[in-house]
Formats: C-alpha cells, sequence, structure tokens
C-alpha cells in the first residue's frame, strides 16, 4: 500500500477578491467597522429613496391624456405628457415645428461627430457647425426667407428657447472670453484698460440687472423705429455677461503656464498670435477646462432667468402650465420634471468635461 | 527687407553678432555694462561667471528675449531694433536652448520639432516631418518621436529641444546653461550633441558650468562678473593663465572641488 510521507498541499482558497461579492468585500465590507457603517447607510438610503421611488414610479400614473387618468396616490406624469409638446417648442405654430425638429436633431448630431473624436473630417464639421449651422438654423427658426413662414421669437419657448440661448450663450462668451483675457494681459495700456473695465462691469452686475437693462433700458436710447428683437438683445446680454467670467477663467489659465513656454515660442520666431494660438492657449484651456466647463454649466442653468423679462423657457412654460385650471395642483411633478431636464444637460456637460480632461492628458 | 540700416546678403566674413557699449538696467539694477563682443561665424564661446553676473541675460538680448536699454547688437548682419518683424527674422537665425528645456508639453516630440517649420518658415508637413526626423536622428532620439515630453528624462528633453532649434536651420546657436538642470548621469548626452555639433562648424554662444566643455569645444572662454566682461580668452590661456584676480577666484573656486 503506498503511504504519503507529506501532507496534500492545501487547494488555493477560492478568489474572494473578484466578482460581486469580492468587490462588496473589498469596499462596504472591510472590517467591523466599515460593515456596521455601510449596514447604516443602506439602511438610511432605503428610507430616503423608497418612498421617492414609489411617488415617481411605482404608484405614478404614466398613461392618459386628461387629469382624470391621475387616480393614483403617486406622480402624474399624464401632466407632462400631455403638455410634452408645448414643453419642447413653446408657442411655435404646431404646422412649423418641423423646422425646430431639423434645427434639434442637426445639433445634436453636430454635438456628437465633433464629441465621438473616431470620426473623420472634424475641421469641416467644425467650420460648419462655427459658420453654416447658425446661419441656418436662423433661417429656420425664425423664417421669413425662401417661403418659409416667419415665426416672430416672442412665439419661441420651452426647450427650443433654453437651447438657443445656452448655445449662443455658450458659444458667444468663449470666444469673446479669451479674446478680453488676453487683452487683459496685453503690453499695450489702451487695450488692457478696455479690457478690465469691460469685465469688470458685466461681472459687477447681476444677470437679472442685465435683462432688465436690455428688455427696459436699451429702448428707451435708441430711436422707436430700430427694433431690436427682445431674444435678441437677451443673447447679447448673457453673452457679454458671461464673457467676462470667461475671461477671468481663461486668464487664470493664461496665468499658470510658465512664461519659458512664451519664450521657446519667441526662440523660434513665431510672433504673438501663433504664440497663443498654438503655445499658450492650448495649454492654458486644457488647465482650465472644469473652470470653462462650470462657467458653461452655471450659464446653462441660468438661462431660466430670462422668463423674468417675459421669454418662456423650459422652466417658464412649465411653470405657466401650472396656472392651467384643468391641471392645478401638479406642481411638484412640473419642477421635477424641470429640474431633471436641467439636470440631464449639465450631467452630461460635466462628463464630457472630464472625458476631455482624461484624453487631452499628455504629462505623466 | 529694406537695407536701411542692415546688408541683406551679410557677406560670409563679416561678424555672426557684433555688440557694441551694450547697456541694461533692471530697473535701477545696472545687469549689463558695456559689452562690446564681437562672435565671428563658425566660432565657439563660452561664457562663464558667477551667478547673477548677467551672462544669461546677455546671450537672451541677442534674440530680444530681454530688451536692452543702450548700444546697437547686430545679429547676421540685421541690426536689432523694437520694430517685431525684424526681430522675428533675427529670431528665425538664432537657435536657443532653456535650462528648464522649454519643450511644449501638449504636442508629441515630433510636432515640437515641426510647429514652427510649418507655421514660421510655412513648409509642407512632409518636409518639415523629414526635417525633424533626419535632427532627432541625429540626437539620437528618433524612436522617441511619438512620445511627449512628459514621457522622457531631462537629458533625452534636452537633446529634443536642440533638435527642435535646429530644425530651424539657424545660423548661430545659443544655449543658457543646457546641462543645469541635469542629472548628473545625463549631463554628458547632452555635452556629447553639444560637441558633436561645435564639430559641424555651427556658431555656438554656450553660457554654462561646464569646464571640460569649454576646454574641448570653445575657441574663446568670456568671463563675466557684474555686468561686465572682466575677461576674454582662449582656453588654454584662460584656464592656465588668467589675468584679472576676479576670474582667478572663480576658477578656484569652481575647478577646486
Amino acid at each position: 500500500m503506498a503511504t504519503r510521507t507529506e501532507m496534500i498541499e492545501a487547494r488555493r482558497p477560492p478568489d474572494m477578491r473578484r466578482g460581486a461579492v469580492g468587490w462588496l468585500r473589498a469596499n462596504l465590507f472591510n472590517g467591523p467597522l466599515n460593515s456596521m457603517l455601510s449596514l447604516v447607510a443602506i439602511v438610511l438610503l432605503t428610507m430616503a429613496l423608497w418612498p421617492l421611488a414609489q411617488w415617481a414610479l411605482i404608484d405614478a400614473d404614466w398613461l392618459g391624456s386628461t387629469r382624470e387618468a391621475c387616480t393614483g396616490e403617486g406622480a402624474c406624469w399624464v401632466f407632462i405628457s400631455a403638455r410634452f409638446e408645448t414643453i419642447i417648442y413653446g408657442f411655435y405654430p404646431d404646422a412649423e415645428r418641423w423646422r425646430v425638429d431639423i434645427v434639434l436633431a442637426l445639433m445634436a448630431l453636430l454635438i456628437a461627430w465633433l464629441a465621438i473624436p473616431r470620426l473623420p473630417a472634424k475641421r469641416w464639421v467644425g467650420l460648419f457647425a462655427l459658420v453654416g449651422f447658425p446661419v441656418l438654423a436662423f433661417v429656420l427658426l425664425l423664417g421669413g426667407h425662401f417661403g418659409l413662414e416667419a415665426v416672430p421669437t416672442r412665439e419661441w419657448g420651452g426647450l427650443m428657447l433654453t437651447l438657443t440661448v445656452a448655445t449662443v450663450g455658450i458659444v458667444g462668451s468663449l470666444p469673446i472670453g479669451v479674446v478680453l483675457a488676453l487683452g487683459r494681459r496685453s503690453q499695450m495700456p489702451l487695450v488692457r484698460s478696455l479690457c478690465v473695465v469691460f469685465i469688470e462691469f458685466w461681472r459687477g452686475v447681476p444677470l437679472i440687472t442685465v435683462l432688465f437693462m436690455a428688455s427696459v433700458m436699451l429702448p428707451l436710447f435708441v430711436p422707436t423705429e430700430v427694433e431690436f428683437d427682445k431674444l435678441l438683445r437677451a443673447l447679447i446680454g448673457i453673452m457679454f455677461f458671461w464673457s467676462a467670467y470667461m475671461a477671468e477663467v481663461v486668464r487664470g489659465g493664461l496665468q499658470a503656464i510658465p512664461s519659458g513656454q512664451e519664450e521657446a515660442a519667441k526662440a523660434l520666431g513665431m510672433g504673438y498670435w501663433r504664440r497663443m494660438g498654438l503655445i499658450v492657449l492650448p495649454q492654458a484651456l486644457k488647465l482650465v477646462i472644469p473652470g470653462i466647463v462650470n462657467t458653461f454649466i452655471a450659464l446653462f442653468k441660468d438661462t431660466s432667468l430670462v422668463l423674468i423679462i417675459g421669454l418662456f423657457d423650459l422652466l417658464a412654460i412649465i411653470r405657466a402650465g401650472l396656472t392651467d385650471s384643468n391641471w392645478l395642483g401638479f406642481a411638484t411633478e412640473g419642477y421635477v420634471f424641470a429640474a431633471l431636464m436641467f439636470w440631464v444637460f449639465c450631467f452630461s456637460m460635466s462628463r464630457y468635461s472630464q472625458y476631455i480632461e482624461r484624453r487631452l492628458h499628455t504629462g505623466h | 527687407m529694406t537695407a536701411s540700416n542692415s546688408a541683406s546678403t551679410p557677406s560670409p566674413d563679416s561678424p555672426m553678432i557684433q555688440v557694441e557699449g551694450l547697456n541694461k538696467w533692471y530697473g535701477d539694477f545696472h545687469v549689463l555694462r558695456d559689452i562690446d563682443l564681437t562672435v565671428a561665424r563658425g566660432e565657439r564661446i563660452v561664457v562663464c561667471g558667477p551667478s547673477g553676473s548677467g551672462k544669461s541675460t546677455l546671450i537672451r538680448c541677442f534674440n530680444h528675449l530681454e530688451e536692452h536699454q543702450q548700444g546697437r547688437i547686430v545679429v547676421d548682419g540685421v541690426t536689432m531694433t523694437q520694430d517685431v518683424k525684424r526681430i522675428e527674422q533675427i529670431r528665425r537665425n538664432v537657435g536657443m536652448v532653456f535650462q528648464h528645456f522649454n519643450l511644449f508639453p501638449h504636442l508629441s516630440v515630433l510636432d515640437n520639432c515641426c510647429i514652427s517649420q510649418t507655421w514660421v518658415q510655412k513648409k509642407p508637413r512632409a518636409e518639415a516631418e523629414k526635417t525633424a526626423m533626419e535632427f532627432l536622428e541625429r540626437v539620437q532620439i528618433a524612436d522617441q518621436a511619438h512620445k511627449y515630453p512628459g514621457q522622457l528624462s531631462g537629458g533625452q528633453q534636452q537633446r529634443v529641444a536642440i533638435a527642435r532649434a535646429l530644425c530651424m536651420r539657424p545660423e548661430v546657436m545659443l544655449f543658457d546653461e543646457p546641462t543645469s538642470a541635469l542629472d548628473p548621469e545625463m549631463i554628458k548626452e547632452v555635452l556629447d550633441v553639444m560637441v558633436e555639433l561645435a564639430h559641424d562648424g555651427m556658431t555656438m554662444l554656450c553660457v554654462t558650468h561646464e569646464m571640460g566643455f569649454a576646454k574641448t569645444v570653445a575657441d574663446r572662454v568670456i568671463f563675466m562678473d557684474q555686468g561686465q566682461i572682466i575677461e576674454q580668452a582662449p582656453p588654454e590661456t584662460f584656464f592656465n593663465n588668467p589675468e584679472s584676480e576676479r576670474t582667478q577666484l572663480f576658477l578656484s573656486q569652481i575647478l577646486g572641488h
């Protein structure tokens, strides 16, 4: 009979570091104190989130078109779905809404194209997005040319207006801000003082004041024959207001680039605009991506302030719906939905900026 | 360009750099005092001196990274003025290597070498890349061409910086303490490149504390102190029979250990 003289080697224990169990062990239950804290946290979260889920999802009413459809205890999303079109298009005429659809779809396509690194011809798409698209969007949305029925801006509203204001603000404030930031660091006293005055003026005034001034005061100073569109005035105000903030964010980035970078560019024979455009700004802007996106997000949310000059943006249009006598009492649903919409856009910007930061990271 | 006070085609035996009565102040501080200096074509000059003696400031005046208040600087036949176009013309002829390399961290090694060729010299991209690879080959770093500066060691970065400057095919190269920020084991690889460059006949002005380099390649060593040129001589004379006491003191301090 064969006998062993040594013990059979112990088998390796099952790997507990991987999989769901492994993750739970490593992150939530590694030790008695952490396990206890995790349990408490889970209980508290459930207590807080369960009623919310019950209200928003489980007990909610989703189908129907009148308030009679809302019989349950939970949220009445019928309120939103019944006015969904108004929330998107505002008072834009029904027959012309395809124009908004085209602009929004094209915008989504352009943003996706520019945001996804694998897609080709970035330069041309970017050029179209900055030059062709605004003209096209302007012509399509406003109408009055090429047989398109004119839709005055007072009929614009809802998400479409919010996106218009936000896009113009974002696309306008960044380049103006960059120019102001460069101007503020200029060697030329006149340029520098002009930029300082511009920045300090716009930054020192509340946005609400800017909007009031744009809508109430400006018409007092210009002859009555000259009619500025109210939306246009608001857009210009918003653009200047945020470009002042942007300028200071960008200046922070410029400040952080060591002077050796500019010296090296000088030594290679580059002129001012090449030094800025090729060497200093790419590094500075990369550095302040968090600040830029922070400003974009603030801008996006503050578009809702246009409601005080009588423009019906996403939030205002939902608020207007609350006063509809057929639909009284659904304020919570309205505000929750508005918050969700704003959050989706802002969160997307935030995530995309984090992705860009990782992608542009070249230091090691 | 208008040839008002500068010859458009400098003759081969005209000086590369000519400096007359150069004075510079930082506020009240007199950094450069009455500097006269002529650098011949193909000449290799080492500038040394204690820190704060104005040696870096001096060579930075030659491509207008520093502005002088008095005196005349003529580089390759072009007189330095306040005119931006003229300054940029001079800079295209003058390569510079910095103590802290100053590579562009957002561009790959290859792009660092190409950017000025394509944007300033307006060369086609393919031609610029060819030139870049040629010089990266010469500083023996061609295999790293697609990396970013942050991924390279200090010595490698400085060699890229030399290649980047050479890509513009300058007439003269300025080195501003090129090895001072390097770890000791990396100094040699950079000096080797500089020695090779010197043997190829490049006009060079080096601010450095590497006295071995000065002994092997310099045609002339210049000693500066308190903004003045105290002494200039060929390396044998300079190191063996320095005239001034200040030079002797400086040499005893840096060669003493």
